[in-house]
């Protein structure tokens, strides 16, 4: 019991499981089903860009990619044009869908790289030009995702959403990334000191690299299927997972000035942040009140959460 | 001839603002009158208002993801209560300011992470926002119109306006005591500690102070505009994260010029008149202003260069 208490993870999952049990018993268990269906499926997007921006944040101070709203836009609508609801083409689809991830990342390590931009900066200037090629490609057209992808996204095996499943498979694969390979030991030491992971022989631009690579990926894919899941690519998609990516990571006890991660913490904070939106909404709040509480329910979580190991950026 | 590191930093931000000024009068000779400056610089006070906010909480080392949405809060406010009753609008936007300088000392004491305070921040500005107006709407305060549509003799107001604002930041933060106490904390922390300042009190002044010239920002903006909406002016947050970093501020160790970073919002503004008037397609209208903030970053590294070959002998 002490040792589960004292994972910077657990924090998250106690609130997310407060915030489910006030929802449940406030609908006397009418919705129980329903609600964590929903919170599965909705949490599953935020896991997805939000593992691939704590491997940017593991990195160290000043790392965060902005550009992940505008890569997921682009590839939802770049994916979806090429597809043209034709269920024969989807891993073309999901092809291309990765290879937008691939550009936009290799871009941006490309401007932190040759022209030093500080990473924040760097991929938010990315973030316009990307945006600008989605408006671009999109053109106001709203084609519809292939059938039986739209069915994969919306559907549940055994109870639980398809994309939880297939996001749990990433976010093991993730947990396998980051502390059983070189590659997670190395990207920890670079986010604790770089100049002492340089000393040491560690191979600091590549790994950079390969982690701005790595989220770029990860965003794309969440695109995909979002816009397969909600019918359709639409330019303001991403919008919201701009903040929802880092806050996250944050909540979930990953350390916002780099070298010491989590997996689990990412589930426990995005379903948090889904259900106290619906707990809210439950409660028939208006949408200003509604956002106050998001706010105070955040800095709550993060009184109460940090301050033990995390420190200014 | 020597120069000072401070202005070969000012050179690259100076250099670019007056590069795109020469553009747009090439483009378009009638923007070179009275009213065409005033017109293309207009939006900028805000802006510059708001990046000189940022950069105050960037000179500690923090970074402010709420100042969007706390620009809007105060311009909703500036719309309706100090309109109506200039006392209570008063009071409201003390107390958001004792809410900064609050912050401020919550984050310090606590070590928590000042991204995730503000994100959750933002939400509760939103939040009040929207709780004071529903829909657009609003009256702007007399004197707030009166200040920003004045117009006097021989050099428009937004001109002279940013001039001030520039000179005013730069006394303030470069030259008083109290500026070189916030720098202090963004340097080394620990070494202004031990020699016996009150850290304390000196965050909760970085972030009173960024509060104050937001809240201008806010009362600008609706002077402006003429009325306010809950979402005026959420794209500040990047953009004045944007402008310090384009005026040569930098993101740790204290290291912020406050006549570059008015000069940078300067340089953001100016960007978007002169796409419009290159009529570029307005596609990619978002994408060019990526592209020119990463030419003036390319600029600013090749000057850098220049500066540490020209320091061997």
């Amino acid at each position: 019991m002490k040792t589960l208490l004292a994972k910077p993870w657990i924090w998250s999952f106690i609130a997310a499981l407060s915030v489910w049990l006030a929802t449940i018993a406030f609908t006397g268990g009418a919705s129980t089903v329903g609600l964590s269906q929903a919170a599965l499926t909705f949490a599953a997007f935020s896991v997805l860009v939000g593992i691939g921006q704590m491997f940017v944040i593991t990195l160290g101070p000043g790392n965060i990619d902005l550009s992940v709203p505008a890569t997921m836009t682009l590839a939802g609508t770049v994916s979806l044009k090429y597809m043209d609801g034709q269920s024969g083409l989807i891993l073309h689809g999901l092809a291309i869908a990765v290879g937008v991830g691939v550009c936009v990342g290799m871009l941006n390590y490309a401007l932190i790289k040759a022209l030093r931009i500080p990473p924040i900066i760097a991929t938010l200037s990315m973030s316009f030009i990307v945006q600008s090629a989605a408006i671009w490609t999109n053109r106001g057209l709203r084609i519809k995702p292939p059938q039986t992808l739209a069915d994969f996204t919306t559907q549940t095996s055994f109870g639980i959403p398809n994309i939880a499943l297939l996001a749990l498979l990433i976010s093991a694969a993730a947990w396998v990334l980051l502390h059983r390979t070189p590659y997670g030991r190395w990207i920890a030491a670079i986010g604790q000191s770089l100049p002492a992971a340089r000393m040491a022989g560690i191979a600091v631009d590549g790994n950079r690299f390969v982690t701005y690579l790595l989220c770029a990926i990860l965003a794309a894919v969440c695109g995909f299927l979002l816009a397969c899941f909600s019918g359709g690519a639409a330019l303001n998609m991403g919008s919201e997972y701009l903040l929802m990516s880092i806050a996250v990571v944050v909540i979930g006890g990953t350390a916002v000035a780099g070298g010491n991660s989590n997996v689990p913490g990412i589930w426990g904070a995005s379903l948090f942040m889904f259900l106290v939106v619906s707990m809210l909404n439950t409660y028939g709040l208006g949408a200003g009140v509604r956002l106050i509480m998001t706010g105070v329910i955040i800095i709550t979580v993060i009184l109460l959460a940090g301050g033990r190991t995390a420190s200014i950026r | 001839m020597k120069i000072s590191t401070d202005t070969l930093r000012l050179a690259v931000p100076v250099a670019s603002l007056l590069l795109l000024l020469a553009g747009v009068f090439y483009l378009q000779p009638r923007a070179m009158s009275y009213n065409g400056l005033n017109l293309l610089f207009n939006l900028a006070v805000p802006i510059a208002l708001a990046t000189i906010a940022q950069m105050l909480i960037m000179a500690v080392n923090d970074l402010d993801l709420s100042m969007g949405t706390f620009v809007s809060f105060v311009a909703c406010v500036a719309a309706t209560y100090l309109h109506d009753s200039p006392l209570l609008g008063t009071l409201i936007l003390l107390g958001a300011i004792a809410t900064y300088a609050a912050l401020g000392v919550i984050i310090y004491l606590r070590n928590l992470p000042s991204i995730v305070v503000t994100l959750g921040m933002s939400f509760v500005w939103a939040g009040l926002a929207v709780l004071i107006l529903p829909v657009p709407g609003g009256t702007a305060p007399e004197w707030a119109r009166a200040v920003m549509i004045s117009k006097p003799p021989l050099v428009p107001m937004a001109i002279i306006a940013s001039a001030m604002i520039a000179v005013f930041a730069h006394l303030l933060i470069m030259r008083s005591s109290l500026g070189v106490l916030i720098r202090g904390v963004g340097g080394n922390q620990r070494s202004v500690q031990r020699a016996g300042w009150s850290i304390i009190a000196a965050r909760a002044s970085a972030y009173a102070l960024a509060a104050s010239f937001a809240v201008a920002a806010g009362i600008c903006l609706v002077g402006l505009t003429t009325s306010a909406d809950a979402n005026i002016a959420l794209r500040y947050t990047l953009l004045s994260i944007a402008g310090v970093i384009l005026g040569g501020g930098e993101f740790t160790g204290g290291r912020i010029s406050p006549i570059g970073a008015v000069i940078g919002a300067l340089t953001l503004t100016l960007a978007g008149s002169f796409l419009s008037f290159l009529r570029i397609s307005p596609d990619w209208q978002i994408g060019a202003q990526g592209a020119i903030l990463i030419i003036v970053l390319a600029l600013r590294l090749l000057l850098n260069r220049l500066e540490s070959k020209g320091g061997k002998p």
